[in-house]
């Protein structure tokens, strides 16, 4: 989130940079070298090696593992887990903004309560929020009890290991993303320009889709990103809310990791999700800076 | 804020304005509602007599009382704790150190590194898993507790040192001056001076680091062994089974840990902006 806001520091820079101060930057230089670049080099290495038959993995160089990322059977795959993302985020930016709009035009006390309310589930573990869905939805849960209680239904409904399940698990987990980076640049966002756009004639409709969205929009663009992203590569709520129903392409790249011992095209399948996520940031980079710069 | 008293017309408007802003509010309690219904329910549950949810048979704190005797849970939860304690040390070293290096200093690369340093904090999470078990198992290292606390450090120290440099920011440059003409060394004056004057950026740093570590799921799963097995392993495993009472219990203590810790490193953060 904060990596994402638009005042990130830029180095400071006091005095030039000696012998001592490389020496002391050296281990997070190092770490960061180690354990972010060297891996996704390693990542995208192992993307065009084979394996062999015991799923160890032999350093020849193919072409094959992205030849079947392309295959319909991976492509539906691929296209059904941006298409709950998709939706997931459309449900979060939909829900998410009238609370972050609202939480940023509270008087002081009460917007930092409000707040505090939002960033206890954004800190919360999704494993034990998704978790309590389950107690709701399941078969024998709370929702097909009351449901049952009041005698909508006489027959339990199976609601968990549903779509709609899976998208509710989503959007549960996410939507505390989306709010907080709105709620940042609502807060900053200075009531007169709304007012100029009244007086100056514009309807509450055009003062929202040509002043207030354009002057949010980066708060936007850093929710999407937290939640579209993450989302499509989410395999955890999906096993547990659509139990393995509707696989997405986080069950697919865990699986050949681990059951199909199919490294090689795991990071195939991997590599290819972080070029999508490179895209979306660079999209959402885009529009942000055409907007600042109309 | 306007100079001059709105004119009559705009009260119309302004009525229409409160019946937006009304809606607004009923909107953000459900949405709060949403919210905290499901953790509100998994509470009460968790004291439910009952071995399946849906009827109340009286409050207990058994599921509570058998978590202690459980030596699975047990065990995840020293894992845990291992693991969070250790990523918490280390990012706040390597975090707290790299922020006032950066602050400090004019680095060839300066901006580069701190591109660098945002990339695990929004890279998605399968994609440093399935990247670092690349790695461990290229290089052959075997998963276990120095594999993890290598993963959760990664992704916890930007944390800190994000922390760390927004305090920088509003420092008086004059407070290492001071330290330095009293014939302090930079790292005697780093250590005396800056690390107190950090000191409510480093916890808040360090609470989140640590609150991180704990709760993560997906990095871990790619990262750890079975021996080593952290609560949200344990909890991911038992949950796709199904509801387990005792899995209720063990919920509600993880959400009241991580309430105390956000409000704490919340506690500590504004004190951090209102002092000097």
């Amino acid at each position: 989130m904060h990596a994402l806001s638009d005042t990130a520091p830029a180095p400071a820079g006091g005095r030039r940079a000696g012998v001592m101060a490389w020496l002391l930057l050296a281990p997070l230089g190092l770490w960061l070298v180690l354990f972010v670049v060297v891996p996704i080099a390693g990542l995208a290495v192992y993307s065009f090696c084979q394996r062999d038959d015991l799923g160890r993995v032999i350093y020849d160089f193919t072409w094959e593992n992205y030849a079947r990322v392309f295959d319909p059977i991976y492509l539906r795959i691929l296209g059904r887990s941006v298409g709950y993302a998709a939706v997931t985020t459309v449900i979060c930016v939909a829900v998410g903004y009238p609370v972050a709009w609202f939480i940023a035009r509270q008087r002081s006390p009460l917007r930092e309560r409000l707040l505090l309310l939002v960033m206890i589930p954004f800190w919360t573990s999704f494993l034990i929020r998704t978790y309590a869905w389950i107690a709701i939805l399941k078969t024998e849960g709370l929702l097909n009890g009351l449901l049952q209680f009041s005698g909508v239904v006489t027959a339990p409904l199976s609601l968990l290991y549903t779509p709609t399940a899976v998208i509710i698990g989503l959007v549960y987990a996410y939507l505390p993303f989306m709010i907080l980076p709105i709620y940042g640049s609502a807060e900053k966002l200075d009531n007169a320009l709304v007012e100029a756009a009244h007086d100056l004639g514009a309807g509450p409709i055009r003062a929202f889709s040509e002043v207030i969205i354009p002057l949010t929009w980066p708060g936007i663009a850093a929710g999407i990103l937290l939640v579209f992203v993450p989302a499509i590569g989410m395999f955890a709520i999906t096993d547990l809310m659509g139990g393995a129903q509707v696989p997405l392409i986080g069950n697919v790249i865990q699986n050949q990791f681990f059951r199909a011992r199919n490294a090689p095209f795991g990071a195939a399948l991997g590599i290819v999700f972080t070029l999508m996520f490179i895209v979306t940031y660079a999209l959402a980079h885009r529009r942000r800076r055409s907007s600042a710069s109309p | 804020m306007r100079p001059i008293p709105p004119p009559p017309p705009l009260h119309a408007r302004w009525s229409g304005l409160r019946l937006l802003e009304a809606g607004l509010g009923a909107w953000t309690v459900v949405v709060f509602l949403f919210l905290y219904l499901p953790i509100l329910v998994l509470v009460v549950y968790s004291f439910n007599a009952s071995r399946l949810n849906v009827v109340w048979e009286g409050f207990t704190l058994d599921w509570y009382g058998r978590l202690w005797d459980d030596t699975r849970i047990m065990r995840a939860l020293k894992n845990s704790l291992i693991v969070a304690g250790c990523t918490t040390v280390l990012s706040v070293a390597l975090g707290t150190v790299g922020a006032w290096l950066l602050h400090r200093y004019r680095y060839r690369f300066g901006r580069t590194l701190q591109t660098l340093i945002a990339v695990p904090m929004i890279m998605p999470e399968i994609v440093m898993g399935i990247s670092l078990l690349v790695l461990f198992t290229t290089v052959g290292l075997k998963l276990g507790f120095l594999t993890v606390i290598v993963a959760h450090t990664t992704f916890c120290f930007p944390f800190v040192l994000i922390a760390v440099q927004a305090r920088l920011q509003g420092m008086d440059p004059a407070l290492e001056e001071a330290a330095m003409d009293l014939g302090a060394t930079p790292v005697r004056a780093f250590l005396l001076v800056i690390v107190p004057y950090l000191r409510p950026a480093i916890l808040s740093g360090a609470l989140m680091a640590f609150t991180l570590s704990l709760d993560e799921l997906i990095v871990t799963f790619f990262t750890a062994s079975a021996q080593v097995a952290t609560l949200p392993l344990l909890v991911f495993g038992m949950a796709k089974v199904g509801l387990n009472p005792m899995l209720n219990a063990l919920s509600v203590l993880f959400i009241v840990a991580t309430v105390a810790f956000v409000l704490f490193s919340e506690h500590l953060r504004r004190l951090g902006r209102r002092a000097p």
